[in-house]
């Protein structure tokens, strides 16, 4: 098991035939991604080759699910056409949509999230969920790659990791290689994200692959204050937390749009602290972090497969 | 990017909002003329990106010309809360009945915006927001729909206003909204919003943050930048297009990507607890591709601030390979030359690191230290930061 993705997923690239699309399409590829095709409007009826694989290239998302199947996009377009690459994903009614693109507009980010709420199917459940923007997506190691985390750090395993920041989940997944990783998924480091941290841990909490849970912060908002209420009242597996930029200044937007102290708000104190009263351990460095995830995590669990 | 008062007052005109005469000044001849120009009692106003400034004197009535430039001598050059005021605004007097208070923000938590409305304006919101928190409307905006007529007036019945006034208020809240969306703000803050002896409504003094990410639709936001007040090297930085952030410390930093740099800047801080308390000297986030010259171009920065003594190089290889970034560490160090004095502890990991950590060792530079991880390698620039 897993979350979000499996081996099953079908997942097609909006911006297949761009630079970063086709690179990391053929990176997917290589993961085991099951990728069965891409959009582009103006291509449309072409197909693109990475390999063995040749991939029909549709007009619309809409075209690509219904002649292919495919449950799960991932959108490498420009930030200037991410609002209605998304857009065109959520009313073709896919169910996961992951954006790597950084540089959205948070207001067209809003627009889309807020589309995206209003979607619901019979059971009143939100029909597309939203990963990012400005995230390395999600890996399940060893079944499927959406997104442009590298798949060779680790393999299969029991540990779930949540993450805003990209290299810090590669770095995490390094520490912890030996343990192996049932999901990990960055969730971006944009003010207005879809998958929030909260998601992220509900899903890890029902998943029985997952052993132990990683979550990675950093500066700005209260989405870690908020993750560490879920904890203390909805998850019973071990978390353990990571919260970068205690040195940040006030003021200043530390590489991620969202990562910036404003005020007395959004301090890496403030995280840690309430993350420590919700019963979860908080590591000052990703190696401590590691190692505290090493102390919870339950015994005789079996060796990764890498 | 937060923008000064004179400059949200410019946008607040452009898209209709009623405001007063307002012309920014450099000089205290600059503040006579302006005076002049928009004649009467006019209000020299300091401008600066933090609050507080009337209290600390930066805020003055001037009633002639010649007084506005005595008021414009003083406060030019004043210190407030660590800015220093390089221009004032001088403002047309206003005739003030009543206060009120309107701000639209985006919400990051409910992932949409929020307005907030008070009858009860001029005094700081957050101090509001504690005493009075039933005077303070908070009413949801939702992204798909905005503030249309119907919102504003919802907002302004919230807000309490009387019957004869919600019209004019909304009317301008309306335009508030389009300040908000066409220029892809964050905050539109309006403190305080007046009523003015004649019964008009007018948006006395504004705070506007604009998005800039979204600068490739508003190629004129570009002037908003506020080029003076920059430090060099982060003005530098800029035009180099790499994501610098100075702060005050003796150990430089280059990594990749956001959140492993902002995690090195913690690990060297708490290294440095053991070597004379050193501190990280900078924020620099390579990206992905680190290519020689993002390298060189990154380094020279660094390596042009005074405080610095020593660099430590982060890297976790994802999709840039280590053996890339290895090459553009030996390139770069070419590049500078003589101009690359202090050390560099390097640590790699991640996608072709042995390769690359090789590529360092033949290379045998005498300034590179390999670390083998994070730790150990910010533990040893701090070491060298304190030699």
């Amino acid at each position: 098991m897993s979350i979000f993705i499996n081996k099953d997923s079908k997942v097609i690239v909006q911006g297949i035939t761009g630079g970063e699309g086709s690179k990391h399409t053929a990176r997917m590829l290589h993961a085991g991604t099951n990728v069965v095709g891409g959009v582009n409007a103006r291509k449309a009826g072409t197909s693109v080759t990475h390999g063995e694989k040749t991939l029909p290239v549709y007009g619309t998302v809409k075209e690509a699910i219904a002649e292919t199947g495919a449950d799960v996009s991932i959108v490498f377009v420009p930030p200037a056409f991410t609002k209605d690459a998304v857009v065109e994903a959520i009313e073709a009614e896919i169910g996961l949509v992951v954006v790597i693109t950084e540089g959205v507009p948070v207001q067209d980010s809003a627009e889309f999230w807020a589309l995206a709420q209003s979607k619901k199917d019979a059971d009143g459940n939100q029909i597309t969920r939203i990963i990012g923007p400005n995230c390395p997506g999600i890996i399940t190691p060893g079944e499927s790659l959406v997104g442009i985390t590298p798949a060779n750090i680790t393999g299969k395993g029991g540990v779930g990791l949540v993450s805003k920041s990209g290299t810090l989940t590669y770095q995490m997944m390094y520490e912890l290689r030996d343990l192996g990783f049932s999901t990990a998924i960055g969730i971006g480091g944009d003010p207005v994200i879809g998958t929030t941290h909260i998601d992220a841990l509900a899903a890890f909490e029902a998943d029985p692959d997952t052993k132990a849970i990683v979550m990675i912060g950093e500066i700005g908002g209260d989405a870690e204050e908020r993750a560490a209420e879920f904890i203390k009242n909805n998850v019973t597996k071990p978390v353990v937390g990571y919260v970068a930029g205690f040195t940040a200044p006030e003021g200043k937007t530390m590489g991620h749009a969202g990562a910036i102290v404003s005020g007395s708000a959004g301090t890496a104190q403030a995280k840690k602290e309430a993350l420590e009263a919700a019963g979860v351990k908080v590591g000052k460095t990703p190696s401590e972090t590691a190692h505290l995830l090493r102390e919870v995590y339950p015994e005789h669990e079996e060796p990764s497969n890498l | 990017m937060d923008l000064y008062e004179y400059q949200a007052r410019d946008l607040f005109e452009a898209h209709a909002v009623p405001v007063l005469a307002g012309i920014v000044a450099y000089t205290p001849e600059e503040a006579k003329a302006a005076a002049e120009k928009i004649g009467g009692v006019v209000v020299v106003k300091a401008q600066v990106k933090v609050g507080g400034r009337g209290k600390a004197g930066g805020v003055k009535v001037a009633k002639t010309p010649d007084e506005a430039f005595e008021y414009a001598t003083n406060i030019l050059g004043m210190d407030i809360k660590g800015h220093t005021v390089n221009k004032v605004m001088i403002a047309q007097g206003a005739d003030i009945a009543e206060e009120y208070y309107f701000s639209v923000l985006l919400d990051r938590a409910n992932r949409n915006y929020l307005a907030m409305c008070s009858v009860e304006g001029g005094m700081e919101i957050e101090q509001l927001a504690v005493e009075r928190p039933d005077a303070l409307a908070k009413i949801a905006v939702d992204p798909a729909v905005g503030i249309d007529q119907a919102k504003a007036d919802e907002i302004v019945a919230a807000a309490g206003f009387a019957e004869e006034l919600r019209g004019k208020v909304a009317e301008t809240i309306v335009k508030l909204w389009d300040v908000f969306i066409k220029e892809d703000a964050t905050l539109v803050e309006v403190n305080p919003l007046v009523k003015t002896g004649a019964g008009d409504i007018v948006a006395l003094d504004g705070k506007v943050s604009i998005d800039e990410n979204a600068a490739f639709r508003h190629p004129e936001h570009a002037e908003l930048e506020d080029k003076d007040a920059a430090d060099p090297l982060e003005a530098k930085a800029k035009e180099l297009d790499l994501n610098y952030v100075k702060l005050d410390g003796q150990v430089g930093i280059i990594g990749n990507g956001a959140g492993l740099v902002m995690s090195t800047l913690d690990v060297v801080a708490y290294a440095g607890e053991n070597h004379g308390n050193v501190k990280p000297a900078n924020f620099l986030d390579i990206g992905g591709g680190a290519s020689a010259e993002v390298m060189a171009n990154g380094l020279d920065i660094i390596l042009n601030d005074k405080q610095v003594k020593s660099v430590f190089v982060n890297v976790f290889g994802g999709i840039t390979a280590c053996d890339a970034v290895a090459n553009g560490i030996v390139k770069a160090l070419e590049i500078l030359g003589d101009k690359a004095t202090k050390p560099l502890v390097v640590r790699l990991d991640g996608n072709s690191v042995e390769e690359g950590r090789r590529i360092l060792r033949d290379a045998k530079h005498p300034l590179v230290t390999l670390a083998a991880g994070m730790d150990e390698g910010a533990d040893k620039a701090a070491e060298l930061a304190n030699a």
